[in-house]
Formats: structure tokens, C-alpha cells, sequence
């Protein structure tokens, strides 16, 4: 099976690990994953504002690429996540908003009919959680890992429909089909400081910080995360030493095609 | 209510999509808000500013650029005002003015270091400037 893939801009720098193991990991898992042509950065943040709209046309036009291959659009960062899907919200729901993105893409355009999945989704909804442990050649029995929802992930809920927002079990069912227990913690879902790390670090050190000690005094000896900023931070601004890792590269191990 | 204070207070209804009469005060917005301690106004202050008319202030608060847009003032919230939505559209306002970014991408080397991700910078500067 094919699907579009949007990779995103920091999954082609400085979060290498999230893309090379989320494409080896999907080849594993009979999944070929389709780079977008000239795909062009979703912009990070999602802008609510109903008048922003040459903000959102790089996502209209990878949304618009997978719908023309009829493909399902895939992307694996919490953020590309987020901005594609609230996009395509928009899209499906905001007739006027809708009208004035396809003046900018005239003479193409493009009527919301793309299906977006993050790569969790996928593994969920496409592959199933019970498959994936099938094909499971190196279990993480024993291990302990926590899992990072952070905020991009599944909020807002209503346009993200992902997962129960409050109580999530993606990622738990994830971390269950590797083999390894999951780690259910208070500050699962809660931000990690995001964007505002940059000018203001200390509000980041409160955040991360909680977070980190919450997942710990659980029991926790490994945090996983789908989001590049949350890792960042986590690591950086979380003032301790538990390891944070893309889900990627757990999934590659569990099937055997992480090298070193 | 003077013309001027009017025709913001449409802006923002306008560009946010959200109706502050819905709210019920119940503080539940601001209670979840991750940035609350580094906010001048909560969230909930920006709904009842905003219905007032009581606009000035907020543009001209910080509390714009402390926000997270982590939405979770926008799933908690038992009567679906979506706050985040109104603090979006008061500092569009203020950005959108010629020479009022907030973030000038001069300022940003000196945030870098070897490891922050290209998404940090792309999102602060979709937030903090035009």
C-alpha cells in the first residue's frame, strides 16, 4: 500500500531519527510512504483566525497532491499534524474560508476530500495494533515508557478526532503492541512550553519540568513523544535525566530495522 | 462606547469566530491555562475585556505572547467560547499594524542553540510577526 507522506521541516534536520525510522519502520509494515512533491512548511502553528489564509495554503497544497493521487495523507510530527488537519477542517467546514484559498489556487482547486493521518493513526486505524505486534521481532518487554501527548497532538479535540482528548489510550495501546508497559501519568496531555522556549525559557523550565517529574514519579524510564518541540524542551528544559525518544525509533526497534 | 473601540471589538469577534456572551464565568479556561502564572490577563479576562469593549489593554499586554495555543483552554471549556480564539485575533490585531512584530528575525540568532528544532523558530514567528 501507498500513502503521501508530508514529512515536514524539522523531520529533514534536526529531528532525523522521527523521519528515517517512521519510512523504514512503514516499509517493515508493507506501507510505502510517497513523499509529497515540493512540499512546503505547514508554518508550525496552526492560526485560528478565520481571515488568515495565505498562512494555510502550503498545507491546502499537499492536502491538495494527496486527494489528486487519492492517497491518504500521512505526516508523523505532532505539529505538521495539527496545522494539515485543522487546515483540512477548515477546508470541509468554512465555505467562505474554503472560497477564498482556491481564488489563490486557481485554476486548480481543491475540495477537502484528502484524509489525514498522523503515522499513530495509521498504525491504529490502517495497520491495527494487533497486526503491528505480530510482526514484532524484538519485543521492549519490561520496559517502562511513558507516553508524551503534549497539546498539538490531539487538540482540539472536535477537529483533530484522534483519541479522547482528556483520557487518551493511543499511544498506551502503541507502547502495549512493542511489547513494553505503559506509564500512566497526570501530565500526560499537558504543554510542554512550546514555541514561547525561545524568549522566555523559564515559562518551558516550569512546564517541561512538571512533566518529566510527573512521568518519573510513575515509574517511568523512558518518555516518548511524536513532537520535535516537546522533545526539545522535555530534554533541555526539563532539569532531569530521563531518556525522551521519538516513537519511531522504539517502533524501528521492536521490528528490527534500526541499525546500530 | 466610542466608534473606534466598536469597530475592534468586531475585529476580533470577526477574525475569532467566537461569542464571548456564551460564557458562563465559570474560570475554567483560565484554571487550565499552562501560562497562567506568566499572564498579566488570563484567559477568562480576555473574554469578559473583550465583551466589554475593554480592548486597549490587552493589546497592549504581554499576555499575547504567553500564550501556548496549546488549546486547552479551547477543549475545556463547557461552553465552547474557545478563548485561545480571542487572544489569536488581539494579537493579530496588534502584529498586523505596520512595525508591530513582536519578533524580529533579527532577535533570533541569538535565541539558537545546537538543538532547537526549525519548528520553534517557524511557529514564534507565525505568532509574533508578519
Amino acid at each position: 500500500m501507498k500513502v503521501s507522506y508530508y514529512p515536514g521541516c524539522t523531520l529533514r534536520t534536526k529531528a532525523k531519527q522521527l523521519d528515517l525510522y517512521a519510512r523504514k519502520s512503514a516499509e517493515a509494515l508493507g506501507i510505502t510512504m510517497e513523499e509529497i512533491e515540493n512540499w512546503q512548511c505547514c508554518g508550525g502553528v496552526f492560526t485560528t483566525a478565520k481571515d488568515e489564509i495565505a498562512t494555510k495554503l502550503s498545507s491546502v497544497r499537499a492536502l491538495s497532491e494527496a486527494a489528486k493521487k487519492e492517497q491518504i495523507l500521512v505526516t508523523v510530527c505532532s505539529a505538521c499534524h495539527n496545522v494539515i488537519k485543522q487546515t483540512n477542517h477548515a477546508m470541509q467546514n468554512d465555505a467562505d474560508f474554503a472560497m477564498h484559498v482556491n481564488r489563490y489556487m486557481a485554476p486548480e482547486s481543491y475540495d477537502g476530500s484528502a484524509r489525514v493521518l498522523h503515522y499513530l493513526e495509521m498504525l491504529r486505524d490502517v495497520v491495527g495494533f494487533d497486526t503491528l505486534k505480530e510482526k514484532v521481532v524484538n519485543p521492549l518487554s519490561g520496559k517502562k515508557i511513558a507516553a508524551y501527548y503534549g497539546c498539538l497532538l490531539l487538540r482540539p479535540g472536535q477537529t483533530m478526532q484522534m483519541d479522547d482528548v482528556e483520557n487518551p489510550t493511543i499511544l498506551e495501546d502503541f507502547i502495549r503492541a512493542l511489547g513494553a508497559e505503559p506509564v500512566i501519568y497526570a501530565q500526560r496531555n499537558e504543554c510542554c512550553g512550546g514555541y514561547v522556549a525561545m524568549e522566555d525559557p523559564a515559562s518551558a523550565q516550569k512546564k517541561s519540568k512538571k512533566v518529566l517529574d510527573s512521568a518519573a514519579s510513575h515509574g517511568a524510564e523512558i518518555v516518548v513523544t511524536a513532537c520535535p518541540l516537546c522533545r526539545y524542551n522535555l530534554e533541555k528544559n526539563g532539569e532531569s535525566d530521563l531518556p525522551v525518544v521519538y516513537f519511531t525509533e522504539l517502533l524501528a526497534e521492536a521490528l528490527g530495522v534500526k541499525e546500530g | 462606547m466610542e466608534n473606534n473601540t466598536n469597530r475592534m471589538k468586531e475585529q476580533i469577534l470577526r477574525t475569532s469566530g467566537v461569542n464571548p456572551l456564551k460564557c458562563m464565568r465559570c474560570g475554567k479556561c483560565s484554571g487550565t491555562c499552562p501560562a497562567y502564572d506568566e499572564m498579566e490577563y488570563h484567559p477568562h479576562e480576555f473574554v469578559y475585556m473583550v465583551e466589554r469593549g475593554d480592548i486597549e489593554p490587552l493589546l497592549k499586554s504581554e499576555s499575547l505572547y504567553k500564550c501556548l495555543s496549546c488549546f486547552a483552554c479551547v477543549d475545556r471549556c463547557p461552553r465552547d467560547v474557545e478563548p485561545a480564539k480571542l487572544v489569536e485575533a488581539v494579537r493579530l490585531m496588534v502584529i498586523r499594524q505596520q512595525g508591530q512584530n513582536h519578533l524580529k528575525p533579527d532577535q533570533i540568532p541569538e535565541m539558537l542553540d545546537d538543538e532547537l528544532p526549525q519548528q520553534a523558530i517557524v511557529s514564534a514567528l507565525r505568532k509574533y510577526a508578519k
